[in-house]
């Protein structure tokens, strides 16, 4: 029992030695506003990660660029044209609203659309089914069969 | 027919799929297709009071084709270039994307170049103007300067004949 706590304790306490190197902060305002701005943007190595998180050798190059031209004075639309010049829309996480992507932006709202005619139809055609009213004919012909299998 | 909605919906679904699977996510549009290739200006490999600028081949349809001394798929491709450059079927130029080490010059030298030219892109920037990930990574540029092609990961004969060289025979090399 000592030993399992000590293990778990020692599993716990592991994490705390595991400590980043501190982040390049000459201007921690900028800094700041890199890694905001980087969170939102794709790794083209890893492609699955952030620019802020991934550790690939051009993802540290494209963020010492993004800084630079934090520095010198460009907003960050001008940075993100920046980076969607040379890699296009697949740097954003967001991809833009424009004819190429309309369907990714509406495409669920037409499968919504799509879903709710149906569901109408349905309702509609059982709603008629439970309304129609009783065939005298049919109803004597159904006590015919009944009559006849007795 | 109804019946069979929910069969025919679930093939759709799989050739779908089966697609998607077999795409390459490393394949990204690049956005320059069609758009001129970003000017730049650096010193050559092995000889840096010379310099290479995209100006310089004017009128030539021509590869740039970014590499890297570090890089193992570039070593992969390096035959198929240089029975390209014997062949000469089109002038190659190797852009060194960020060689630290220094070890470009000695490694054509041993290997043998294939380039017509070999710019010294040593910080990378060069190479991140024209949007490249990961080498190696080829360009196909027209004689008016403009990228009609990218391709990215090395190039084999497949490749060649299948998708490099009919965009050089459409552009009159």
């Amino acid at each position: 029992m000592k030993k399992l706590l000590f293990a778990i304790l020692l599993a716990l306490a592991a994490p705390t030695f595991a400590g980043e190197a501190a982040p390049n902060a000459e201007d921690p305002v900028i800094e700041q506003r890199m890694i905001r701005l980087a969170e939102e943007l794709r790794c083209l190595v890893c492609q699955n990660e952030s620019l802020a998180g991934s550790h690939a050798e051009l993802a540290e190059d494209l963020r010492r660029e993004i800084r630079a031209q934090m520095k010198a004075g460009k907003n960050d639309k001008e940075v993100i044209e920046y980076l969607t010049n040379r890699y296009g829309d697949f740097v954003l996480y967001q991809p833009p609203f424009k004819p190429v992507t309309y369907l990714l932006w509406l495409g669920p709202l037409l499968f919504l659309m799509i879903g709710g005619v149906v569901w109408y139809a349905t309702l509609k055609k059982r709603r008629a089914l439970k309304d129609a009213p009783l065939d005298e004919k049919r109803l004597a012909a159904a006590a015919q069969l009944l009559e006849d299998n007795k | 027919m109804k019946r069979w909605l929910p069969v025919i919906i679930f093939f759709v679904l799989v050739g779908f799929f089966a697609k998607g699977l077999f795409l390459n996510p490393r394949e990204v549009p690049s956005p320059f297709i069609g758009k001129p290739a970003p000017a730049f200006t650096l010193p050559l490999v092995g000889n840096e009071a010379q310099s290479f600028s995209p100006a310089d081949m004017q009128g030539k349809v021509w590869l740039l084709n970014v590499w890297a001394p570090w890089c193992v798929s570039c070593r992969q491709e390096h035959p198929v270039l240089m029975q390209l450059a014997q062949d000469q079927a089109v002038p190659i130029v190797g852009l060194n994307w960020k060689d630290k080490d220094r070890e470009a010059a000695q490694l054509l030298a041993q290997q043998g170049s294939p380039y017509a030219a070999v710019p010294d892109d040593l910080s990378g920037k060069v190479g991140i103007d024209y949007g490249v990930t990961g080498t190696p990574e080829t360009y196909v540029i027209d004689k008016a300067g403009i990228v009609r092609l990218k391709h990215i990961g090395p190039i084999d004969m497949d490749v060649w004949k299948n998708k490099i060289e009919p965009k050089l025979k459409e552009l009159g090399a």
